[in-house]
C-alpha cells in the first residue's frame, strides 16, 4: 500500500496575530509556524495503516521555516520518504509558501505525487488559515481522485478503502471509496503518538529529505483579500469579578434568574 | 451567465440542517446587495418534501437514486453538471461535512472561484470569512464570475432562511451519475447516550481548560447540585473523559439549553457556533482575550478550580435553604 | 591462672577434634562461597559494567559508618537497637572466635587478665544479644509492623542466631559448672546458667556429655547457617556492606547517570535484565525487606500501584528466575518492564529520594526508576496529560503551552525595569523557573521576590524570553534527548552572559542547573571547575544575614512550620539556611515530626503534576485514609499546637499545598505563604 501523507504548516495560534502592514494579509514576521494538527492526525492514520497492512508512507511539505524537524519526526514514527517541496530560491521559499493559498498549493504538489502513485493520500481535513476551500479536496480534483473528508477511522481491503466519515451529532456514515483516493482526517483512530527527542535526533543522521522544485505557484481560484482584521465582537460578555464567593453568589443569583435554580 | 444566488441545500435522513436555513438568510441578504434571486439546490431522491419551506424564489430539484444520500462523487458530478449549464453568480456551500466535501473540487473542474468559512455578506456584497479560529477576518470582494461560497453559522438566524410558502419547484433529471467512486455503505448510529444533551435545559460544559480526566467529577459534583447535565467540547471527548454523546460542536450537537455553564472552554468557532441558541451563555476562562467571552451573556476570569466547590456549596445552600 | 583451654570436655578418643571442626568449617565455608559465587556472577555476567571502585577510602569510610556504626538503621530508635544488639554482639562474637583461634594455633593470647576480659566482653555481649534477639521477636510476631516481610525464612534465620548464641551460653555454662573456676564471676552470665546446672545435682559426667552434645548441637547449627546463608535472609550480611561499598559517591542523587550507550555506540534503553547495570542488579540482592522505603514513600501512601520495596525485590526475583538462563549470551532476555515492572509502577514515583535516604543498604531506587523510564519515553508510554507537556516543552520549553514570549510578562508592573542579563553584567543571574513565571496565582509571590531582591539593592537580572526550562523534571521523567535540548538552550543564552553566580527561587532548577548542568556541557565532562555557581535564594539571603547586608526592621511573631522542599532538602541538604531565615524575621519555628531529611514530598515532582492522577486508593499496606501526599502533609502541619502559617520554598511546593489546603478544608486554619513572604514583610 502506496500511501502519501501531504502535510502544512499553519500559524501557531498560541502567539498573538497581527495584521501586516498592507492590512489584507497576515504579519509573517511574529508567526511560529506548526504542523497542522489535523495532518499530524493524518501521519498518525498512515503509520497506522502501514502497521496494519504494510506497505511505504512517504510525507510531502512544503518548504517553511521549520518544516526539516516536522518531517524528521514523522519519519520517527515510521514514515518512509520524506519529501520537501522548494520553491523559488530567489523570493525565499518559506515565505513563497507560507503566504500561498490551497489553489497554489494543490496544483504544486500535484505534480509531485502524481509521480508518486500513490494508493490513498491523506491530509488534514482543513487548516486554520484555509481561505479558498480546504487543500485535501482541492488536491484531489488536481489529481482526479475522489475524495471524501471529515474521516475518523480507515480500514483497507484491496483496491478500495472503507472510511469512516463523521457527521455532526455523532452520527458516522461508512464510504466505500475506490482507490486511488484523498481523504481528509479529521481524527486519526488514535491520537498522535509520542517520539522522543533523542528518536528524532537519531532519525536526522540516517534519514534524508529529498528535495524537489515546485513551478511557479498558480493560486488562481483563491479569493483576493480587501482587507484583514481582528474581530471586534459585537457585544462582550458582562464579566463578573470578585472573590471565589462573590462569583458564585452572582452565578447563583443569574441561575436563578435564568429559571434553572 | 445570471445573477442568482445558489443555495445548495444539506439534509440528513429526511433532516435538513440548520446551516441550509443559515445560507438561506444569507443568500437572502446578498441578493438584497448584489440582485438576483435565491435558488435553493436540492439534492436526493423523491426528497421534494424536505422543500416546503425554505426562503426562496424557486428549488432546482435534482431527482436520482444515486443522490439519495450524500457522496461527494455524486453530488460533486450532479453540481459540476448544474452549475456550468446555469453559470449563477454564487453558489453557497455549508461549511460542512457535506458542502467542504464538493466546493472545492467544483472550484478546480469549474475553474470557478471559492472562498471559504465566510461568515456573512456585507451590503456592498463583500465576503466576511472567519480564519485562525475566530481569531482573524477577512473580507473580499465577492469574485467573478460565479462565486463558490463555503459559509459557517453564526452570521445569520436560521429562522431568517425559512418562509410560511413553499416555493416553487422545478424538477430536473441528472445524467453521468455512473461509475462513480464513492459509495455508502451504512450509516453507523451514535452510542446510545443516557441523555440527549440537545434537550436538556441546564448544561454544564467542560474544555481543554479542566486539564485533567480526574476534574470532571468537579463538573458532575456540580451538575448533580443544579439538576444539570455534563457536556464538553472536542479536546474533552477526543481524550475520552466523556462519552461522544456528550459532544458539544460541529461535528457533535447543537444546543439551545437555558443555561450554558462553560468552564475552561476558548469558544473556537467549531464550539461557538454550536451553542449560539443558547439563552444564557455563562463563561468561566482564566484568559480574557478568549473568543467565548465574545457569545456569553456573563463571564469571570476566575480560575474554575477556586470557584467550583464555593459555587456547588452555595446552590446545595439555595436548593436546600 | 585462668587460661582458655581448647576444645574443653571435648574427647579426642576419634582423632583431635580440631580435624572434625576444621574440615566441617572449611566445608561450610567453602558452600558458603561456592553458593554465593553463584549468586553474585550474575551481576556482573547479566548486568551492564559499571565503574563503583574509585574513591576507595572513601568507599571504606562507608563501610566503617553504615556497616559497622549502622547510622542509618540506628535512625529509627526500637529497630535500630534492636538490629545493632545482634549485630555488634555478633561482630564481638566473631573477634572472640578469632581470638580462640589464634590462641589455640599461633600465640596463647587468652591468659590471665586478657582471658577474663574476653570472659566477660563476650559474656556482656551475650546480653545485648539476647535483649536485641527479644526485641526481635517481639517486633516479627507481636508488634507486626506492616513494612516488615513476615515470611518463614526470616523466622528461620532468626531462630537460628538465637540457638547459636544459646548454644554459645549453654556450653559455657556447663563447663563453668563442671570446672566451677575461681574467677567464675568474670563470666556472670555463664556462671548465673552454671548454677541452675549444679543446682539439678548432675554429676560431672553427665554435664560433661550434656556439653559435648551442645557443642555438637552448636557446630552443626553454625554449619547450616554458613551454609544456608546465601540463599537466606542473611545474605544481606555480605550484599548489605558490599552495596554501601560500592553505593553511589555522590550521595544523594543530585545527578542521574547519563544515557549508556553499547559499544556500537546505541544508547541502552533499561528494559531488560541486561540494561541493568552490576551494581543495580546488587541493589536487589541486598535487600534485607525492612520496608523503610515502603514507609517513606509518598506514592506509597497515596496508594498508587508504586511500591519502593516491591520494585528492588522484583528485580531480585526476576534475576532469581531468569539469571542463570540468561548466562548464555545471546539469549533474548524477557521483558522487565512492562511484564515484571508493570508502567503504572515506574510512572507513579515523584523522584521524592526518600527511599534512597532511608534505605540501611543505601540501595539507589530512584535511579533505576529513570533508568526504566526512559525505556517507557522512547517507546511513547506514556498518558497522554504527561505527552502533551512533553510536546509543550519540546515545542515552547515550558509545561503550559505558552510562548516564550509570555515568560516575563510578570516583570512588566516592576519598578524599575528588572535588568536584562542578556544584555549587561550583573552579579546576579536570578533564573526564575517556570512556574514562577507562567503560573497566574504565583504571580504575585514572584513579583513581591523581585521586590525584595530591590530593596536588598542586589545587582540582578533575568534571562527574560531566553531562559527556558531547567530541565530537572523532564530528566526525571526519563525524556533525556529533550533534557540535553533544553539544557542546550539554556547553557547557550548563559553563555553569553556575564554574572557571578546564578540565584533560582526554585530548587528543582536549582538541583540540575547545581549538580547536571556542567556534566551535559561538552567541555567539563572530567572537571568540576566549569561547574556553573548556584544559589538557592534562601542560601543566598542567608549569606546575607549573616555578613550583616541584611537587616529586618520587624519582627513577625507568627507561628510556623517548615516544609523542606526534596530539591533542596534531602537532595542537595540545605536545611539550615531557611531556617536561619524564618528565625531572623521573627517567628517562631515548630517542626512537623517529618522534617528535615525525612521530610514528606508534595507529589508533584517526577512529572507526576504533569500525570493523570489515577484514582487515590488505599491499599491493605497503607494508611486507611484516601489521600493524596499534599493532604497528608496538610493534615500534619494542622496537628501541630498554634501553628498557622505553612511555609514553603519551592513554586510547586506552593501550589500543592495551596490546593491541598483547600481539599481538605483547613483554609481557616493554615496559611500557605513562600519563604520570601516572610522576608518581604519583615523588610
Amino acid at each position: 500500500m502506496n500511501i502519501v501523507v501531504l502535510v502544512k504548516l499553519v500559524p501557531d495560534l498560541v502567539e498573538e496575530l497581527n495584521i501586516d502592514p498592507s492590512g489584507a494579509a497576515l504579519d509573517m514576521s511574529w508567526l511560529r509556524l506548526i504542523i497542522n494538527e489535523f495532518d499530524d492526525h493524518a501521519i498518525e492514520q498512515a503509520i497506522l495503516l502501514k502497521e496494519r497492512g504494510g506497505g511505504q508512507v512517504t510525507i510531502v511539505a512544503p518548504e517553511y521555516e521549520g518544516v526539516d524537524e516536522v518531517l524528521f519526526t514523522a519519519a520517527a514514527k515510521g514514515a518512509d520518504r520524506l519529501i520537501k517541496l522548494s520553491g523559488d530560491a530567489s523570493a525565499g521559499s518559506a515565505q513563497v509558501f507560507v503566504a500561498a493559498n490551497n489553489h497554489a498549493l494543490a496544483r504544486a504538489c500535484a505534480a509531485v505525487i502524481k509521480e508518486l502513485q500513490p494508493d490513498l493520500v491523506l491530509t488534514g481535513v482543513q487548516a486554520n488559515n484555509d481561505l479558498d476551500g480546504p487543500l485535501g479536496p482541492t488536491l484531489a480534483e488536481c489529481l482526479g481522485m475522489p475524495y471524501v473528508g471529515y474521516i475518523s477511522g480507515v480500514t483497507v481491503s484491496d483496491g478500495k478503502v472503507t472510511a469512516r466519515k463523521e457527521y455532526p451529532g455523532g452520527l458516522i456514515a461508512e464510504m466505500e471509496v475506490k482507490l486511488p483516493a484523498v481523504l481528509g482526517i479529521q481524527a486519526a483512530e488514535q491520537p498522535p503518538r509520542y517520539v522522543a527527542v533523542s528518536k528524532v535526533r537519531m532519525v536526522m543522521k540516517t534519514a534524508a529529505i529529498e528535495e524537489r522544485a515546485a513551478d511557479a505557484l498558480d493560486p488562481s481560484g483563491g479569493p483576493a483579500v480587501g482587507r484583514m482584521f481582528q474581530p471586534e465582537a459585537a457585544v462582550h460578555a458582562e464579566m463578573i469579578t470578585g472573590s471565589p464567593d462573590e462569583v458564585a453568589d452572582k452565578l447563583v443569583s443569574i441561575f436563578k434568574e435564568a429559571g434553572v435554580l | 451567465m445570471s445573477q442568482d444566488i445558489f443555495v445548495v441545500i444539506e439534509h440528513l435522513r429526511g433532516q435538513v440542517a440548520d446551516i441550509s436555513y443559515v445560507m438561506l438568510a444569507a443568500a437572502g441578504e446578498l441578493s438584497k446587495g448584489i440582485g438576483g434571486n435565491v435558488i435553493a439546490v436540492l439534492l436526493g431522491n423523491k426528497a421534494e418534501g424536505l422543500a416546503g419551506n425554505f426562503a426562496a424564489v424557486q428549488v432546482l430539484y435534482l431527482d436520482h437514486p444515486a443522490l439519495a444520500d450524500f457522496t461527494s462523487d455524486a453530488y460533486q458530478k450532479a453540481l459540476a453538471g448544474l452549475i456550468s449549464e446555469k453559470q449563477p453568480r454564487a453558489v453557497l456551500f455549508g461549511n460542512t461535512s457535506i458542502g467542504a466535501d464538493v466546493a472545492s473540487g467544483l472550484s478546480i473542474k469549474l475553474g470557478l472561484p471559492l472562498v471559504s468559512s465566510c461568515r456573512s455578506f456585507g451590503a456592498d456584497g463583500k465576503f466576511v470569512s472567519q480564519i485562525c479560529g475566530g481569531k482573524i477576518m477577512a473580507e473580499g470582494d465577492l469574485p467573478s464570475p460565479t462565486a463558490l461560497v463555503t459559509m459557517v453559522p453564526g452570521g445569520y438566524k436560521p429562522e431568517a432562511g425559512q418562509s410560511a410558502q413553499p416555493p416553487a419547484l422545478t424538477r430536473l433529471e441528472v445524467a453521468g451519475l455512473d461509475a462513480l467512486r464513492v459509495s455508502l455503505a451504512k450509516y453507523i448510529e451514535p452510542e446510545a447516550g443516557d441523555v440527549d444533551i440537545a434537550k436538556e435545559p441546564l448544561l454544564i460544559a467542560v474544555g481543554r481548560g479542566i486539564q485533567q480526566q480526574d476534574n470532571i467529577q468537579l463538573a458532575e459534583d456540580l451538575a448533580q447540585a443544579m439538576g444539570g447535565v455534563v457536556c464538553g467540547s472536542r479536546p474533552v471527548i477526543d481524550q475520552g473523559w466523556l462519552a461522544t454523546s456528550r459532544l458539544v460542536g460541529k461535528s457533535g450537537k447543537h444546543v439551545k439549553p437555558k443555561v450554558y455553564l462553560a468552564m475552561g472552554i476558548s469558544g473556537a468557532p467549531e464550539h461557538a457556533e454550536a451553542i449560539t441558541d443558547s439563552n444564557t451563555i455563562i463563561a468561566i476562562n482564566t484568559d480574557p482575550k478568549a473568543p467565548i467571552f465574545d457569545i456569553a451573556k456573563f463571564g469571570t476570569e476566575i480560575d474554575l478550580f477556586d470557584l467550583i466547590d464555593p459555587l456547588i456549596a452555595k446552590v446545595r445552600a439555595a436548593k436546600g435553604g | 591462672m585462668p587460661e582458655r583451654v581448647d576444645f574443653w570436655g571435648i574427647p579426642y578418643t576419634w582423632g583431635s577434634p580440631a580435624i572434625y571442626v576444621y574440615t566441617l568449617m572449611f566445608l561450610a565455608a567453602a558452600i558458603l562461597l561456592v553458593r554465593f559465587y553463584l549468586r553474585a556472577r550474575l551481576w556482573w555476567q547479566v548486568g551492564r559494567p559499571e565503574v563503583r571502585w574509585d574513591k576507595l577510602h572513601v568507599r571504606i569510610g562507608r563501610l566503617i559508618k553504615y556497616a559497622i556504626l549502622q547510622t542509618k538503621i540506628l535512625s529509627q530508635r526500637y529497630p535500630g537497637i534492636m538490629h545493632v544488639c545482634i549485630a555488634w554482639a555478633f561482630f564481638m562474637f566473631f573477634l572472640g572466635t578469632a581470638l580462640a583461634t589464634i590462641d589455640t594455633h599461633f600465640y596463647k593470647i587468652l591468659v590471665g587478665y586478657p582471658f577474663l576480659l574476653q570472659k566477660l566482653v563476650m559474656d556482656t555481649f551475650t546480653v545485648v544479644f539476647f535483649v536485641g534477639a527479644g526485641l526481635a521477636v517481639y517486633r516479627r510476631f507481636i508488634q507486626k509492623p506492616r513494612r516488615l516481610t513476615l515470611s518463614a525464612g526470616f523466622t528461620f534465620s532468626l531462630v537460628m542466631i538465637i540457638l547459636i548464641v544459646l548454644g554459645g551460653l549453654l556450653t559455657e555454662s556447663l563447663r563453668l559448672a563442671v570446672e566451677k573456676p575461681a574467677w567464675a564471676w568474670w563470666s556472670p552470665v555463664g556462671w548465673l546458667v552454671a548454677k541452675i546446672w549444679i543446682a539439678t545435682s548432675a554429676s560431672d559426667a553427665t554435664l560433661t556429655a550434656w556439653h559435648l552434645g551442645v557443642w555438637i548441637a552448636h557446630l552443626l547449627i553454625v554449619v547450616a547457617t554458613l551454609v544456608t546463608l546465601p540463599v537466606g535472609t542473611l545474605l544481606h550480611v555480605l550484599t548489605g556492606p558490599l552495596n554501601q561499598f560500592f553505593s553511589k559517591l555522590d550521595r544523594p542523587t543530585g545527578r542521574l547517570a547519563r544515557l549508556p550507550e553499547n559499544g556500537k555506540g546505541e544508547p541502552i534503553y533499561a528494559s531488560t535484565l541486561r540494561d541493568l547495570t552490576w551494581k543495580q542488579l546488587l541493589d536487589g540482592d541486598a535487600c534485607t525487606e525492612c520496608g523503610r522505603c515502603q514507609d517513606a514513600c509518598p506514592a506509597f501512601a497515596a496508594g498508587t500501584p508504586l511500591n519502593p520495596k516491591q520494585l528492588i525485590l522484583g528485580v531480585r526475583d526476576a534475576l532469581r528466575a531468569d539469571g542463570r538462563a540468561l548466562l548464555v549470551k545471546d539469549l533474548q532476555a524477557p521483558l522487565l518492564v512492562g511484564e515484571k515492572i508493570k508502567d503504572e509502577v515506574l510512572w507513579s514515583c515523584t523522584t521524592c529520594g526518600a527511599c534512597v535516604c532511608e534505605c540501611p543498604v543505601l540501595i539507589e531506587h530512584v535511579d533505576a526508576i529513570v533508568d526504566m523510564r526512559r525505556y517507557l519515553v522512547i517507546e511513547g508510554r506514556m498518558d497522554a496529560e504527561l505527552q502533551g507537556a512533553l510536546e509543550n516543552f519540546g515545542r515552547y520549553g515550558n509545561s503550559f503551552g505558552q510562548s516564550e514570549r509570555m515568560r516575563a510578562r510578570w516583570t512588566q508592573p516592576i519598578q524599575p525595569p528588572i535588568k536584562d542579563a542578556r544584555r549587561e553584567p550583573v552579579e546576579y543571574l536570578w533564573f526564575v523557573g517556570d512556574y514562577a513565571s507562567y503560573s497566574p496565582t504565583l504571580t504575585d509571590v514572584t513579583r513581591m521576590t523581585a521586590e525584595v531582591f530591590q530593596k536588598i539593592g542586589l545587582d540582578f537580572g533575568i534571562l527574560y524570553d531566553a531562559e527556558r526550562n531547567a530541565g530537572n523534571d523532564v530528566r526525571r521523567i526519563g525524556e533525556e534527548g529533550l533534557y540535553e535540548m533544553l539544557v542546550e538552550k539554556n547553557t547557550t543564552a548563559l553563555s553569553k552572559c556575564k554574572y557571578q553566580k546564578i540565584v533560582t527561587t526554585d530548587p528543582h532548577s536549582y538541583n540540575t542547573l547545581k549538580n547536571e548542568y556542567p556534566q551535559t556541557s561538552e567541555v567539563s565532562e572530567t572537571s568540576e571547575v566549569s561547574a556553573l555557581p548556584v544559589l538557592h535564594y534562601t542560601e543566598l539571603l542567608d549569606q546575607l544575614i549573616r555578613s550583616g547586608q541584611l537587616k529586618f526592621s520587624k519582627k513577625l511573631g507568627l507561628k510556623v512550620t517548615y516544609h523542606d522542599p526534596c530539591y533542596l532538602g534531602r537532595y542537595n541538604g540545605v536545611y539550615d539556611a531557611p531556617r536561619r531565615i524564618i528565625q531572623a524575621t521573627g517567628c517562631e519555628l515548630v517542626e512537623m515530626p517529618r522534617h528535615g531529611e525525612r521530610a514528606f514530598c508534595c507529589g508533584a515532582g517526577g512529572g507526576r503534576i504533569w500525570m493523570a492522577e489515577g484514582e487515590i486508593q488505599a491499599s491493605p499496606e497503607s494508611s486507611p485514609r484516601r489521600e493524596r501526599p499534599s493532604e497528608s502533609r496538610i493534615r500534619e502541619a494542622v496537628a501541630l499546637d498554634g501553628v498557622n502559617t505553612f511555609v514553603v520554598a519551592c513554586p510547586k511546593d506552593m501550589t500543592m499545598y495551596r490546593d491541598a489546603v483547600k481539599t481538605t478544608g483547613n483554609e481557616s486554619r493554615l496559611q500557605v505563604k513562600d519563604l520570601i513572604e516572610l522576608v518581604h514583610a519583615a523588610l
